[in-house]
């Protein structure tokens, strides 16, 4: 694999780009006394749809074994062995930073959810999932912009920061918004670099002159691991992230995004491609929790994707577009310990459309209560502003520790 | 609905590249839209740039006492240099607005055909602030003009000039020479044949174009005297700066042969006389029709198409308008099949053409053409930039168009309906397999990023 060193040259160059940067962060200042404002919420979207039978495995569900294969998870010790949770559902094994805060009942995950989007367009799903409409396109704003004039706090010159690029759907809309960026130039990474080889398949020249230049690197560096990359890059935004809410001047939200969940080929199970992504969003949410120190008391972390993934195995051992997915809320703030979950089953009968887990839960429900019982957002700006066409979407209970 | 094959050929082969609105615009109606642009006017370019007596007016007072001048010959050099650079790069950002936001870039194609047939390189100081002038006096007024114009109005351009030394080469025979000898009794200077040998190998008749070392000689000879005002050295600096000056005193006197044909003495007229003739000599013809064809068709054009531009442009007096259409009237021109692997230059303005970001936001244009290789109005040598496929699709050169597609498609693709602008963008051109990977991209960053480096996007 050629492009693994490929990865050691940028990753060598991200070093040098996380020195020079390190000192335009913000400092760090210590928290001010608890009051009015000290919420803090990050939103971490998982861009191109995560696999939640993967990142939940419903290993008590009598269905499950079978669609998965020999990529299906089971709560029996051994190299196929994952965390139990509660009910059917059990954890990632991948996911150690995660299954400490499970143990300590500041994780809760949520099962069979979606956003109100049932058709299976990446774009038209996070454009929903973000502007917070039914409806694709419908507006040019995001739900959490929308939010921020009348959270907690709100007075402060810059509620929120995007960390990345560009300003996420979700974060663009009339409020201003701080924005940071990890590098200038982001990394090629490994998916996008399979997917141009595909389109190139057919067409020798640019075949033959992409492995030669990535055979030419491979040839100049040393190799590592798989996902150190994409790592690097998703530490060095985590600490951005905990440096802006640490401030006591600073956002009060952030949000931030990571790609590579759209694992259509050799998803693999305890081990792979899939496991070592979510092994490197485990790590970067740990780092979150280190760095934010006392503040992690007052967050809530919210790990959403736009859809889920096909119940069965594919054809070339992936997952292909689907429906119900798995999110993640996690944080000190978090009444965690649960897993909420209106299990519809993964029998034949009770797959959407015959292949994708039903959603059961609406995802504006969990966006809803946060913004209420979380950021002290008033019901009625989240009814008229925020979700206008949501009233279906009931608010949840318990969800905080400390609700607002 | 597809943009018809007509109009995806028009916008990204002939032009610069579609815009996201071209391609419906054109309809079923490219020929006649091609008709109609170049019937004119030739693409001046509207701009505050300082010209080119100006820039060298400037420069003149920098070069004052060199010798006296603190620091010397390099301090010179340095200031020279610090005081071009920035005319240099605003030039290259002009020109990099015009290509994207010309409604007619097959104009903007031609003046860059044109300007590289007629390269000047800006690693030579001289030329560093004056290639932009260059361009925009020299090549554009005349690119839909008549061929023996646009010749004479480049070998007497002050960057051309001097790029190629001529402003130094003085006849060894002529009145000033023969004064210094007879003064100094030491040998005087003389002929510098670059001008002249670039003259015949490059800008006419081409290196296999049949004429021999006397005719470069003689060629320089007849156009000794052709200098600009102001130029340093003891050889007179008369004349009004900065501008075109037939220092009659250095010319070479009496008539010359030149390719079996005399050419009596008449001064200036001389040399341009000797021009005129160049531009009709059927080897130039076929040299210009070469080229073109090469460009706006394939690296390696059917002899039919060759010979009939040629003609066309031998038939009407060199004009090229009649030149261009003869060649794009060829069925060959016109074939769906991208067979041509863009230039830098060309990927960056079908990048930014198909974005059509803010103004504001568009990129150090100067810095960009670096990154990708191809520095504006920097081939290296005279011979201007190659123009085949094998000189620009190198792996390295690939990776790094991947890896400026990925920078883009992260800073801007979830700003873009991407697999809209793929159609609107790429037309006809656009392959099922690009389309089915743009639809199936994990997120709007990637989406774009493959879009711009889809096959299709790389070639023309």
């Amino acid at each position: 694999m050629t492009h693994l060193s490929r990865r050691d040259i940028l990753r060598k160059a991200l070093a040098v780009a996380a020195l020079g940067s390190a000192g335009a962060l913000p400092t760090r200042l210590a928290l001010a006394a608890a009051g009015s404002g000290t919420a803090r919420l990050v939103v971490v979207i998982l861009r191109g749809a995560l696999d939640g039978l993967a990142l939940l495995p419903p290993v008590g569900d009598p269905d499950y074994a079978a669609l998965r294969g020999d990529q299906a998870l089971s709560l029996t010790a051994g190299e196929r062995a994952a965390i139990p949770l509660q009910g059917p559902f059990a954890l990632h094994p991948s996911l150690s930073f995660l299954a400490e805060r499970w143990q300590s009942q500041q994780l809760l995950a949520l099962h069979a959810v979606a956003s109100p989007y049932r058709e299976r367009s990446h774009f038209d799903g996070q454009d929903v999932l973000e502007s917070g409409y039914a409806r694709p396109h419908a507006v040019q704003t995001g739900w959490l912009n929308r939010a921020l004039p009348r959270m907690a706090g709100a007075s402060r010159r810059e509620a929120a920061v995007a960390l990345g690029p560009n300003v996420p759907l979700i974060l663009r809309g009339s409020s201003a918004v701080a924005a940071w960026s990890p590098s200038r130039s982001p990394m090629l990474d490994d998916d996008t670099l399979q997917r141009l080889a595909d389109l190139y398949s057919n067409d020798n020249l640019l075949a033959g002159r992409l492995a030669d230049a990535l055979a030419t690197e491979a040839m100049v560096s040393s190799t590592v691991a798989a996902g150190a990359n994409a790592g690097a890059q998703l530490q060095q935004t985590v600490q951005a992230a905990a440096a802006f809410l640490t401030r006591e001047d600073g956002p009060r939200v952030a949000v931030f995004d990571t790609s590579g969940w759209d694992t259509h080929a050799n998803e693999g199970g305890a081990q792979g491609a899939l496991a070592q992504r979510l092994g490197a969003l485990d790590q970067g949410l740990r780092s979150l929790c280190d760095n934010l120190g006392d503040v992690w008391q007052h967050t809530a972390v919210l790990v959403v994707t736009e859809f889920g993934r096909t119940a069965a195995i594919n054809g070339t051992r992936g997952t292909d577009h689907g429906t119900g997915a798995a999110a993640l809320l996690v944080g000190g703030a978090v009444k965690g310990g649960k897993v909420i979950a209106d299990w519809p089953g993964l029998s034949a009968k009770a797959l959407y459309a015959g292949r994708d887990l039903q959603p059961t839960l609406d995802l504006r429900s969990v966006f809803k209560t946060l913004l209420r019982d979380h950021l002290a957002v008033p019901r009625s700006h989240i009814e008229s502003q925020v979700f206008p066409d949501s009233a279906a979407a009931t608010y949840l209970p318990d969800l905080l520790r400390n609700p607002a | 609905m597809t943009a018809s094959l007509d109009a995806t050929v028009f916008a990204n082969r002939f032009g610069l590249g579609a815009t996201p609105t071209e391609l419906e615009a054109l309809g079923n109606n490219a020929r006649e839209v091609l008709a109609k642009q170049l019937q004119g006017p030739p693409p001046l370019l509207a701009s505050d740039l300082p010209g080119s007596q100006q820039i060298i007016i400037g420069s003149l007072a920098l070069r004052a006492k060199p010798a006296q001048a603190e620091g010397g010959v390099v301090a010179v050099a340095m200031r020279l240099g610090q005081y071009a650079r920035p005319i240099y790069v605003a030039e290259v950002q002009a020109r990099f607005a015009a290509a994207i936001d010309s409604p007619c870039s097959l104009l903007e194609r031609l003046t860059h055909f044109w300007s590289n047939h007629f390269a000047v390189s800006v690693d030579k100081l001289a030329v560093l602030g004056l290639a932009g002038a260059f361009e925009r006096e020299a090549i554009r007024p005349h690119i839909l003009g008549k061929f023996d114009e646009l010749l004479l109005a480049v070998e007497r351009h002050p960057a051309m000039l001097l790029y190629l030394d001529n402003q130094q080469s003085v006849g060894p025979h002529s009145p000033a020479i023969e004064q210094l000898r007879r003064r100094t009794g030491r040998a005087a200077p003389g002929l510098n044949e670059n001008l002249g040998r670039e003259i015949l190998e490059l800008h006419t008749l081409g290196v296999a174009g049949g004429y021999s070392q006397q005719d470069v000689t003689t060629l320089s000879a007849m156009i000794t005297g052709w200098s600009l005002g102001g130029a340093p050295g003891r050889l007179g600096a008369a004349g009004e700066p900065g501008v075109f000056v037939f220092r009659e005193a250095l010319h070479e006197p009496g008539p010359k042969t030149l390719l079996g044909k005399v050419y009596r003495e008449e001064g200036q007229r001389q040399g341009e006389q000797a021009l005129r003739d160049l531009a009709r000599q059927p080897a130039t013809a076929w040299h210009l029709a070469r080229k073109l064809a090469q460009h706006f068709m394939a690296d390696e054009p059917p002899a039919v198409v060759v010979d009939t531009v040629a003609r066309a442009y031998l038939d009407h007096d060199t004009d090229l308008r009649a030149t261009y259409t003869a060649l794009f009237a060829r069925p060959e021109a016109w074939e769906p099949s991208l067979r041509k692997f863009k230039t830098p230059a060309d990927y960056l303005h079908s990048a930014w053409r198909a974005l059509q970001l803010p103004a504001q936001r568009r990129p150090a244009a100067q810095q960009l053409m670096q990154q990708l290789g191809q520095r504006t109005y920097q081939p290296g040598s005279p011979a201007g930039w190659p123009d085949r496929s094998g000189d620009w699709d190198s792996a390295s050169a690939l990776l790094k168009r991947v890896e400026l597609a990925n920078a883009t498609g992260h800073q801007w693709g979830n700003r873009i309906d991407t697999p809209a602008l793929a159609d609107a963008v790429l037309g006809a051109s656009l392959s099922a397999a690009t389309r089915s990977a743009i639809a199936r991209a994990q997120d709007a960053a990637q989406a774009l990023t493959l879009l711009l480096a889809a096959p299709e996007f790389m070639r023309r």
